[in-house]
């Protein structure tokens, strides 16, 4: 399909006192092309040249909540060794052949897809592609970077122990999705960590690295017959289907909890069920949460916890749909003696909201935002090939980038009220604060 | 890594900026300055207008898109002694309002137009900045410039503000230790440098800035003569320029600007070295900065030679640091280096590591001498060379991606007090390099002199027994 960027800066709703409608008149175009390669490996691709780069951007679904149950953080692990040594090159050998030429490789492990990352100069590809298919047909596991990573791993767990927004987002995990994945530590535990074999790593590689959960999206100077040779050499010899453990779908649980660290601000984490992504309501929840506590400088949260009482630098909202569970999330770093107050805002703020819903003028502004900014996503081949990727993780048709503009358009404040009960009574049933004991939170001047 | 449920979106309005985030950045490309095989940005031109305003403009039409950026050349190191914080905090307060357009009105159309809008100080520069659609270009600019003389402030909005800003200090330094140690590693590179003081403020001096501190400030420095302005996109020079005549254009000069020479740094003769303990450390980091010269105050070819010496020193894992002392002999979990050459007055070459568990740090420290000394006495390598500038210049196309990295990586080497021709020409300075030169640069500033060296441990978590 071929989606016109003007389209899409073209299409903003009329804003009253603005009273204009903008036309952009350029050329430009972005096409995206839906290729399949010699072999049956799917991919999108966007080809561009006005800078001599390639990115590719894959994900196979599985992720996180693939890992053992008793063994959280093997995907992850796996993400930090996969660029260390495959086929002939032990460590050093891939680590120098990705240097010599600045090829840029990463994976990593979400909670439900396990990513990877290549972005190049385009003259380098045929060196860096061979890298990537080496690293996920056949990577070595050597015993010194594996020690090294799983080093580096545990330091990274005993960082986390004591950061207060770590600690928050691991004890909200972990009590609104109680023996489930989600609630399980991504990087695992101390103790999982230790107990990771390579065997383990080989077998999730095994199960998830396949064809059938695999999503891919291209960008840059590179035309369909080269990169149809590409997904066949890097993806076609994976295993045609995926060997999945069934994931139960959750609903978050609620709680409130309050754990002392010696800090001079309060962390506050605080989250709710929220909405499916392919939820007919979704648009409007994602219309409504902009208003709520979106990211702009005019949010609900923004305008009561900052701008009118200086209580936090940042404060903000969000929604989280995953793959077999829904949320919405937010927090904030407040003065930790004024938490109690920031908290009792919040609670609030999201009692209000579910009661009123926004105001017109609030619905207008917020899908304005939304509608013009949705092209600065696009405006480098990184952003792309991102942008293209998640799209199809979300389970959305290659026309979306067309139409998305159009859905926002279509909330009407019906909706926004309707979403906006159904999501924000819930939203502070789990309420987590990370800070310093009362008796020691002294009142500052 | 991703996490669910992951850390709230962090609003980066007004946030401070890189000096503070050096250490962050440590681990990072050193190089993302640049771009292709011979100049970056070949099509971006600049002019001047008659009341002194400079702008640049880079041209880039992959999208309808214009980033908006206006640079004043005046940053933290330019806060009065006993106001530090006031060049951030005036920024903050640049949100608030004007004779024309009343607090909220700027950002409201920013955001209703669909753009994104941030600011951020440095200890040299202050800049605000859109990204918009091509066709709201005129719409920015009429705003920013207005903002440029009509600033109104009252105590109503000023006092919140200034909680915030402590709230912002609170969670940016305060909540981690590592910050905090950053922040007096820092105080001990700079003996008398106003760089020695935090870009944010010391929480004392900032509890007590006024309304009247702000407008000072802002009268002294906000004045088309201090200001530059850049703008990348999807635009002309000769559209640029006529936008910039009916906008900024009209703003007269406020002020005049004597040569912003601060105080310099004494010749350095002591080592220093800085411990701290702090129960929320797990484990212990070591750290070293020397000082060296930034861009615009080196010697021909020598913030090049640094930019190189640091790469192959300790940029990513085939860095020498790395491969000895994480793979070879592993007695650290991680170490880099970097050399950051963007400021007006001085640069720093710095170097941190981690110990692996059961390693003290005297060892690691100990190691981390014996490469460096080596370095100093042998020098680099021709292949180690060649591949950093195949680095450098891959991270300089990689750069040319992002409109938006371009204009911030131009605004901010102009206010380091380089030319547009300077960073034009960057790659082929770096290719001029030799490893004489990367020798020199190494003997000469990889002196302990120099320097502080810091270790961060963990404390028992009750002090108070």
């Amino acid at each position: 399909m071929t989606f016109h960027f003007s389209r899409l800066v073209a299409t903003r709703p009329l804003i009253a006192a603005a009273g204009l409608i903008m036309l952009v008149t350029s050329a430009q175009a972005m096409q995206i092309k839906d290729i399949v390669s010699p072999g049956g490996v799917k991919a999108w691709l966007v080809e561009d040249y006005a800078v001599p780069i390639v990115a590719v951007n894959f994900a196979f679904e599985g992720g996180a909540a693939q890992d053992p149950a008793d063994k959280p953080g093997v995907a992850n692990m796996l993400s930090g060794l996969l660029d260390e040594g495959a086929g002939d090159l032990d460590s050093k050998a891939f680590q120098s052949a990705l240097d010599s030429r600045s090829i840029q490789l990463s994976f990593d492990a979400g909670r439900d897809e396990f990513f990877g990352t290549i972005r190049m100069l385009a003259e380098d590809q045929d060196e860096g592609f061979g890298l990537l298919a080496l690293a996920l047909q056949s990577p070595r596991f050597d015993a010194e970077p594996v020690e090294r990573i799983r080093a580096q791993i545990d330091s990274s767990i005993r960082q986390s122990a004591k950061d207060p927004e770590q600690v928050a987002i691991t004890t909200m995990c972990a009590t609104a999705f109680p023996n489930h994945p989600y609630g399980r530590p991504l990087e695992g535990s101390e103790a999982s960590v230790k107990a990771i074999a390579v065997p383990d790593l080989q077998d999730y590689r095994r199960r998830v690295f396949a064809r059938d959960n695999l999503h891919i999206a291209i960008v840059g100077a590179i035309d369909e017959a080269e990169a149809g040779k590409m997904l066949d050499r890097v993806f076609g010899p994976l295993q045609a289907k995926a060997e999945l453990t069934p994931v139960p779908d959750a609903v978050p649980l609620g709680g409130d909890i309050r754990i002392d660290m010696p800090n001079p601000q309060t962390v506050v984490r605080f989250g709710g069920p929220g909405l499916a992504r392919h939820d007919p309501d979704f648009m409007a929840a994602y219309v409504v949460n902009h208003i709520f506590g979106g990211g702009s400088f005019s949010s609900r949260l923004y305008t009561e916890v900052r701008e009118k009482r200086g209580l936090a630098y940042s404060v903000s909202s969000t929604l989280v749909p995953m793959a077999h569970a829904n949320a919405v999330a937010g927090g904030t770093a407040t003065r930790a003696d004024r938490a109690d107050e920031t908290v009792e805002i919040i609670r609030g703020e999201a009692k209000r909201f579910a009661e009123e819903g926004p105001t017109a003028d609030e619905l207008a502004k917020a899908k304005s935002y939304l509608v013009g900014s949705y092209a600065l996503r696009f405006d480098s081949s990184a952003k792309i090939a991102r942008q293209l990727l998640a799209i199809q993780l979300d389970g959305l048709p290659i026309d979306y980038v067309e139409k998305r503009n159009d859905m926002i358009a279509a909330v009407t404040l019906d909706d926004a009220k309707r979403v906006a009960k159904r999501i924000y009574g819930g939203a502070t049933n789990m309420m987590v604060l990370v800070g310093p004991k009362k008796s020691e939170a002294a009142p500052r001047t | 890594m991703i996490s669910l449920l992951s850390r709230a979106p962090q609003l980066v309005r007004r946030v401070m900026p890189a000096a503070m985030f050096a250490a962050a950045l440590a681990f990072l490309p050193q190089a993302a300055r640049a771009e292709s095989s011979t100049r970056i940005a070949p099509d971006a031109t600049e002019f001047t207008l008659p009341n002194g305003l400079q702008v640049v403009v880079i041209p880039d039409h992959r999208a309808p898109i214009v980033t908006h950026m206006i640079w004043y050349r005046v940053g933290a190191a330019d806060d009065p002694p006993g106001k530090s914080g006031i060049a951030h905090f005036l920024e903050h307060l640049m949100f608030k309002g004007t004779k024309a357009h009343p607090a909220g009105e700027f950002s409201g159309r920013v955001s209703e137009m669909g753009g994104a809008e941030n600011a951020f100080t440095t200890n040299d520069a202050t800049a605000y900045h859109q990204t918009i659609a091509k066709d709201q270009l005129a719409t920015v600019m009429a705003f920013e410039s207005d903002r440029m003389e009509g600033l109104i402030l009252n105590d109503a909005v000023v006092l919140p503000e200034r909680d915030v800003i402590l709230e912002e200090r609170r969670m940016r330094i305060d909540n981690d230790p590592g910050a905090q140690f950053y922040e007096a590693m820092n105080a001990a590179l700079y003996q008398n440098h106003h760089y020695g003081i935090p870009t944010i403020g010391w929480a004392d001096e900032m509890a007590k800035l006024s309304r009247q501190d702000a407008l000072d400030f802002y009268g002294r420095y906000y004045t088309p003569n201090n200001a530059v302005l850049v703008v990348a996109g999807d635009v002309t020079a000769d559209e640029v320029r006529r936008l910039a005549e009916e906008t900024y254009g009209r703003v007269p000069r406020r002020a005049e600007l004597a040569p912003r020479d601060r105080p310099k740094e004494p010749p350095p003769r002591a080592e220093r070295t800085l411990a701290m303990s702090d129960p929320r450390v797990s484990q212990p980091s070591w750290s070293r900065t020397y000082l060296a010269p930034s861009y615009s105050t080196a010697k021909p070819d020598e913030a090049e030679s640094l930019d190189l010496l640091a790469d192959i020193l300790g940029r990513g894992p085939t860095s020498r640091l790395y491969r000895a002392l994480v793979v070879d002999k592993p007695i650290a979990s991680a170490v880099g280096a970097y050399y950051s050459g963007d400021n007006l007055d001085y640069g720093q070459l710095g170097i941190i590591a981690t110990p692996r568990d059961g390693v003290s740090v005297d060892q690691l420290q100990a190691e981390i001498d014996r490469i460096v000394d080596d370095v100093r006495a042998h020098g680099v390598t021709a292949d180690e060379l060649e591949r950093a500038k195949k680095r450098t210049r891959a991270s300089a196309i990689f750069a040319q991606d992002s409109q938006g990295s371009l204009a911030r990586i131009i605004g901010t080497s102009l206010l380091a007090g380089q030319t547009l021709a300077d960073v034009q020409s960057w790659p082929d300075r770096i290719n001029a390099v030799t490893t004489d030169d990367v020798s020199a640069a190494a003997d000469k500033y990889l002196d302990k002199r120099r320097s502080v060296t810091g270790v961060l441990k963990p404390a028992p978590a009750d002090g108070r027994s």
